[in-house]
C-alpha cells in the first residue's frame, strides 16, 4: 500500500464536478475517494489535470459537499472491482458492493472496470445462436453468441418485461450449465427492480444470474460505471471461467443522459441534441466488449435496451447505437396497443450476424429461407393491408385475402406468445403453420424439396 | 518538454519553443506515441495516440525530430496494422511475413539513379515488390547486392552529388501526412470494376477516381465495401476499418484467406492490407488511420500497381476530428465539426488519382469512402463536404434495404461523373455502345418509378398495356440486373461480359415486346412468357457457360415466336 495524501484544498464544486488544488504526482484517470464533511464517503474519477489542479467527477453527486471540510484521497490506479464465481445469484451496486443484505463476496482477484479493448485480430467471428425463447427473435432476428443486439423501445412499451422473459428463458443448446445472464439496471424504477428479483427467485433461476442495480433514485453519475462493472464481471465469467454470458443493459438512454450531464457541466462543445462529440466512442467502449476470443471458451453477448425519446429512431442515442451494434430489435407501439406481447416490429428489426449462426449446422437447413419467406410475405401483406384500407377487403383477390389472414395470424399467434417460452423447434414449427395459410405458389424463397418436406399437400 | 495539463488524449507541455508543429513525440514512461498540434514560445499542445490513463503532471515528453511516419517495405501485404501502421499481429496464419527477403537487382553499379529508380525487387506473394530509390536521393550507384536480405541490411549504396554515400535497405520511413512525390497526374480513362452490376454498369468509377457510399445503418455499407474489397480489379486492396465493429474485421480475417481473387486465382489475403482502428480503439489513432492507409497506397502506386483504398467509415474519422477539435477548445463550424473538415477531406481524396510515377511506371489509387450520416440525413456536413471531392456517389437507400433489395444503391439519388471519361474504353474494349445501353436501362427505371406512383392511386389493372409492360420491364431491371446476391457463388461477382449480356437480354426483351404490343399481342401473353423467369435467373448462371448461352437463345426464341 502506498502512502496516500489527504487533500483538503477543495477549490470549487459544481454539478457533478469538484476541483481540488495543490495536488501532485497524480496519475490521470485514477479513482478518487472523497470524505464528506459529515464523515460519509463518496467516490470519483480524475477527469483532467492542470498543473496542481485536479478536476474530479463525483459519481454519487456533490450534494452535501462543501469546499472547506471535504477531504480527497487519490488511489494510484483506475477503479478495480473484485470478481468471483460466488457472485451468482447476488445483487450488487455499481461498485460491486452487495445490495441484497447478504455478506461481502470473497475474492482474491480484482479487475480494472475499463477492461482492455479486444485486439480485432484476436477476435473469433461469432457463430451459433442463443435461444431466447421468443419466436420472433429466434426465427427472424436470431441472437448469435458474441453478438450485440439492442432493443429499441419507447416509453410505455414493455421492454423490461421482454428483457425479463429473455433472461428467464434464454439458453444455449448442449451447454445449459455454463450459461449465465448478467443484468445491469441503469435508472430503472424500484418496483421494476423488485419484480425482476422476485421473478428470478420464483423461477429458481437465481443461480444463473448476477444483478447490478442503479435505481431511478440512485445518483445518476453511477450509471456511467455500472455497465463497465457488469461487463468486467462478464469478462471474468466468459473468458476466465468459460461461461456463455448474456449481458442485458437497461436503459442505455439513461446512461447517455448522465454522460451529457457531465459534458455540459464541463462546458464541452456539444454535437447533436447537446450530447458530447465522443458519444459514439464512449458507447463503443461498452458495446465492443461483446464478442468471442480465439482459443478461449466462452462468449459475451449483449442486449442493450434503450428507449427512443418520442419513438424517434434518428435520435442520437439509437442512431449511434445502431451504427455500433450488429442489428436491432425494434418494438412497435401499434402492436402493443393491439395487445401483442412481445410487440416486435419484425420489418424494421434486423440481426446482422444471423446468417452465420443458423441453418444446416445449427438450427434446421431451411431456416434461412424460412426467415426470408416470413419477412417477404409479411412485408407484402402489410402493403395489401394498406390497399385494403383504401379500396375495401371485398375488392381483393383470393390470394390477397390469404395474405391478410396470414398477417393477422402471424401477429396474433406467432409474434404474440405472452409469457410462454418457446423452444426453437416449436418456433420453427409454428412459422411453417403460418406459412401454410398462404397458397404454395406464393412461397418462392424455398427450394422445391424444402416445400415438399414441410408444406405438405400438393402443388 | 514537461506535461502541465492532461485532458483525455490532449496534453499541454512546457517547451522552449523548439518543438515543431506535426513533430512526432513520445510521452511518459510508457513512451506513448503522439503528435504536436500547436506550439508557442513557451508551450506545445500534443495529441496522444493511445489511452493516457496513468500519465502524470511533470512527466517528460520527447520530440522525435521527425513527423509521424510509418515504415514502408516488404511484408505489408496480408498484414493487419493499427492506425499508426504498427502490426496488430505478427502475421495471422495466412500471411506471416518472412523475416528474410530474396532481393534480385534490376540495375548494375555505375548507373545513375534518381528518386523512384527501381533498384530491384523482392517477391511478396504474387506480386513483385520493387525496392526503389527513396524520394530525395540522386547519385551514382556504387554497390548493389543481390540475395537474401533481412530488415536492416543494406542492399545498395549510392554516391550522391555531394559525395556522401547513402545506404539503401529494404525499408524506409515516410511521413503519413505528406503525399509521396510523382512525375505527373494523368487523366482518368479506364474503369474500375467491382463486379457489382449497379456500380460498374450504371454508376461507374474510373481507376484513379473517388467514390463515396453514404447510407444509414442497416443499408448495407459494409457488405458493399467488402464486396468491392473482394472482387475489385485492383492489384492491391487497402481496407481501413475506421471506427467500425471488431467483428467485421474478424469476418474479413476469416473470409479473405478462404476466397480467391477471380483474376489471379490467389487467396484474397495475398493482395490485401488491413488497417484496423475499431470503435473501441483510441480515437486519435482513428484520425491518423486514413493517412496511414493512403501513404501505403502511394507506396505501391509508385511500383506501378493499381491500388484501391476503402475507408469504412469516413464519418467516424470526421467524428474523431470533431472530438479532438472539441478538446482543443476550437470554435466549431457546422454541427460541432471543425471548420477545416472540408480541407482535410480534400487532402485525403486528392491523393487518389492516375499517376505517372517517379519510376516512369503508371499507377493508380482509387479511393472509396463509406459515409455514415447521422440519422440517415444526407444534408449533414460530412456527406455534403465529401460530395465536393468525389465524382461517383453511391447512395444506399434505407427503403430499398428494407425491401431486401441489395445492393441497396438508389438509382434516383446516385450519380457518376465519370461516364464521359469511360465511354472510349468501352467502345475499344468491349465493342459495346455502353453509354447508350446504360441510358436505356435508366430510362426504363425512371418510367417504371413514375408509373408505380400512379398504380398506387388507380391500381395496376387500370393501366394501358404499354404502361403495364414498362412496369414489368422495370421489375426485370431491378430483380434481374440491379439486385445482386453477395452470398451466391455465381452472382457475388459479375464479369463485364455477363453484365452486358444481361442488360442486352432485358432491353431486347423490352424493345421486342413493345413492338409486339403495337402489333396487338396482348400484355398478358407477354407477361406469361417463361422467358421472364429465365431473364431473372440469368445472374445465377456461371459465365461463360453453355447454360447461360442456352438460356439466352431460348429467351430470344420465345420472343421471336410471340405472335
Amino acid at each position: 500500500m502506498r502512502y496516500q495524501i489527504l487533500y483538503k484544498n477543495c477549490e470549487k464544486i459544481w454539478g457533478p464536478l469538484l476541483a481540488v488544488r495543490g495536488v501532485s504526482d497524480i496519475p490521470f484517470g485514477v479513482f478518487v475517494r472523497i470524505t464528506m464533511p459529515d464523515g460519509r464517503k463518496k467516490q470519483g474519477k480524475v477527469l483532467q489535470l492542470e498543473n496542481d489542479l485536479a478536476l474530479i467527477q463525483v459519481f454519487e453527486g456533490t450534494k452535501d459537499l462543501n469546499a472547506k471540510d471535504t477531504r480527497i484521497r487519490f488511489d494510484y490506479e483506475p477503479f478495480r472491482i473484485p470478481v468471483s464465481a460466488g457472485m451468482k445469484g447476488r445483487i450488487f451496486d455499481p461498485y460491486c458492493r452487495p445490495r441484497d443484505g447478504l455478506g461481502e463476496i470473497i475474492s482474491d482477484e480484482t479487475r480494472d472496470i475499463n477492461g482492455v479493448p479486444i485486439n480485432p485480430v484476436r477476435r473469433a467471428y461469432p457463430r451459433d445462436y442463443i435461444e431466447t425463447g421468443i419466436s420472433a427473435v429466434d426465427s427472424l432476428i436470431t441472437l448469435i453468441r458474441g453478438q450485440k443486439l439492442p432493443i429499441f423501445s419507447g416509453s410505455g412499451l414493455p421492454h423490461n418485461e421482454i428483457a425479463l422473459e429473455i433472461a428467464k428463458n434464454a439458453k444455449i443448446k448442449d451447454s445449459s450449465g455454463n450459461f449465465i445472464v448478467i443484468f445491469a439496471a441503469m435508472g430503472i424504477k424500484n418496483d421494476d427492480a423488485m419484480k425482476y428479483y422476485a421473478s428470478f427467485e420464483k423461477e429458481g433461476k437465481l443461480d444463473n444470474v448476477v444483478l447490478f442495480f442503479n435505481l431511478a433514485d440512485d445518483p445518476p453519475m453511477e450509471r456511467l460505471i455500472i455497465p463497465r462493472t457488469a461487463l468486467t464481471v462478464a469478462e471474468y465469467f466468459a473468458f476466465e471461467l468459460g461461461y456463455e454470458v448474456l449481458v442485458i443493459l437497461s436503459d442505455m438512454t439513461n446512461y447517455c443522459e448522465a454522460l451529457r450531464e457531465i459534458s455540459s457541466a464541463r462546458s464541452e462543445v456539444p454535437s447533436r441534441k447537446g450530447y458530447p462529440g465522443y458519444l459514439y466512442s464512449d458507447l463503443a467502449s461498452i458495446y465492443e466488449r461483446a464478442g468471442r476470443i480465439k482459443g478461449v471458451k466462452g462468449s459475451i453477448s449483449q442486449i442493450p435496451i434503450l428507449t427512443m425519446p418520442n419513438d424517434d429512431i434518428t435520435h442520437p442515442v439509437p442512431d449511434m447505437t445502431g451504427y455500433i451494434t450488429e442489428g436491432q430489435i425494434v418494438l412497435s407501439r401499434e402492436l402493443n396497443i393491439a395487445g401483442v406481447f412481445p410487440p416486435i416490429d419484425i420489418l424494421t428489426s434486423l440481426s446482422r450476424l444471423m446468417k452465420d449462426g443458423i441453418g444446416e449446422k445449427y438450427t434446421t437447413p431451411e431456416h434461412p429461407h424460412l426467415a426470408a419467406q416470413v419477412y417477404a410475405s409479411y412485408a407484402h401483406a402489410k402493403n395489401i393491408r394498406m390497399i385494403a384500407n383504401v379500396i375495401g377487403e371485398e375488392e381483393l383477390s383470393e390470394t390477397d385475402r390469404a395474405y391478410l389472414r396470414f398477417a393477422a395470424s402471424l401477429e396474433k399467434e406467432f409474434i404474440h406468445q405472452g409469457t410462454e417460452g418457446r423452444t426453437i423447434d416449436v418456433t420453427l414449427m409454428k412459422a411453417w403453420e403460418m406459412l401454410r395459410i398462404l397458397p404454395r405458389k406464393e412461397l418462392n424463397k424455398f427450394t422445391d424439396k424444402e416445400l415438399e418436406e414441410n408444406y405438405g399437400g400438393s402443388r | 518538454m514537461k506535461i502541465y495539463k492532461i485532458n483525455g488524449p490532449i496534453l499541454k507541455c512546457h517547451d522552449d519553443g523548439s518543438v515543431k508543429v506535426k513533430e512526432m513525440v513520445e510521452a511518459g514512461p510508457g513512451k506513448l506515441i503522439g503528435e504536436v498540434i500547436d506550439v508557442s514560445r513557451s508551450s506545445a499542445t500534443v495529441q496522444i495516440y493511445d489511452n493516457t490513463d496513468g500519465l502524470k503532471i511533470g512527466q517528460d515528453v520527447y520530440g522525435k525530430g521527425r513527423p509521424l511516419s510509418i515504415r514502408l517495405g516488404p511484408g505489408l501485404i496480408g498484414s493487419i496494422l493499427s492506425g499508426l501502421g504498427i502490426p496488430l499481429s505478427t502475421g495471422p496464419s495466412p500471411a506471416a511475413a518472412p523475416a528474410v527477403f530474396n532481393f534480385s537487382p534490376a540495375v548494375t553499379p555505375e548507373e545513375k539513379v534518381f528518386p523512384g529508380t527501381v533498384l530491384g525487387s523482392v517477391p511478396e506473394y504474387g506480386i513483385k515488390h520493387c525496392i526503389m530509390v527513396p524520394p530525395g536521393i540522386t547519385g551514382d550507384l556504387v554497390k548493389i547486392q543481390g540475395g537474401p536480405a533481412a530488415p536492416g541490411d543494406t542492399v545498395a549504396e549510392i554516391r550522391t552529388v555531394s559525395g556522401a554515400i547513402e545506404k539503401i535497405g529494404l525499408f524506409h520511413d515516410w511521413p503519413v501526412r505528406e503525399r509521396r512525390p510523382f512525375k505527373e497526374r494523368l487523366g482518368i480513362a479506364e474503369p474500375f470494376f467491382s463486379g457489382q452490376r449497379v456500380l460498374d454498369f450504371i454508376f461507374p468509377l474510373g481507376r484513379g477516381g473517388c467514390a463515396a457510399v453514404p447510407g444509414g445503418f442497416g443499408a448495407g455499407k459494409t457488405i458493399i465495401q467488402h464486396s468491392i474489397a473482394k472482387w475489385g480489379n485492383a492489384d492491391i486492396v487497402i481496407y481501413i476499418g475506421c471506427g467500425e465493429r471488431g467483428n467485421e474485421i474478424a469476418q474479413i480475417l476469416e473470409e479473405f484467406p478462404e476466397l480467391n481473387d477471380p483474376r489471379t486465382e490467389r487467396p484474397l489475403m495475398e493482395r490485401t492490407i488491413i488497417i484496423a482502428n475499431t470503435s473501441n480503439m483510441p480515437v486519435t489513432a482513428r484520425e491518423s488511420s486514413i493517412y496511414t492507409g493512403i501513404t501505403i497506397a502511394e507506396y505501391y502506386r509508385d511500383m506501378g500497381y493499381d491500388v484501391v483504398i476503402l475507408a469504412d467509415s469516413t464519418s467516424r474519422w470526421a467524428e474523431a476530428l470533431r472530438e479532438i477539435s472539441s478538446r482543443l477548445e476550437e470554435i466549431p463550424a457546422e454541427e460541432g465539426y471543425p471548420a477545416y473538415l472540408a480541407s482535410r477531406l480534400a487532402e485525403y481524396y486528392e491523393r487518389a488519382g492516375n499517376y505517372l510515377c517517379l519510376s516512369g511506371r503508371k499507377g493508380t489509387i482509387t479511393a472509396i469512402g463509406a459515409v455514415s450520416p447521422q440519422g440517415g440525413d444526407f444534408s449533414e456536413p460530412v456527406t455534403q463536404q465529401t460530395k465536393r471531392y468525389i465524382k461517383s456517389f453511391w447512395v444506399l437507400d434505407k427503403d430499398l434495404a428494407s425491401e431486401r433489395h441489395f445492393p441497396a444503391v438508389s438509382w434516383n439519388q446516385s450519380y457518376s461523373e465519370y461516364i464521359p471519361d469511360l465511354e472510349g474504353w468501352w467502345l475499344d474494349n468491349s465493342k459495346t455502345d455502353w453509354a447508350f445501353l446504360r441510358q436505356k436501362i435508366k430510362d426504363i427505371l425512371q418510367e417504371a418509378d413514375h408509373l408505380e406512383n400512379i398504380v398506387k392511386i388507380v391500381g395496376f389493372e387500370s393501366l394501358p398495356d404499354k404502361q403495364k409492360l414498362s412496369i414489368l420491364a422495370g421489375d426485370l431491371v431491378k430483380k434481374g440486373f440491379l439486385q445482386q446476391n453477395s452470398y451466391d457463388e455465381n452472382d457475388a461477382y459479375c464479369v463485364i461480359e455477363k453484365q452486358i449480356a444481361i442488360a442486352r437480354a432485358i432491353t431486347d426483351f423490352y424493345d421486342t415486346a413493345s413492338d409486339k404490343l403495337k402489333k396487338s399481342v396482348s400484355y398478358y401473353k407477354i407477361s406469361g412468357l417463361p422467358a421472364i423467369e429465365k431473364i431473372v435467373k440469368l445472374k445465377f448462371m456461371k459465365f461463360p457457360s453453355d447454360e447461360i448461352e442456352n438460356a439466352l437463345s431460348s429467351i430470344r426464341g420465345e420472343l421471336i415466336e410471340l405472335a
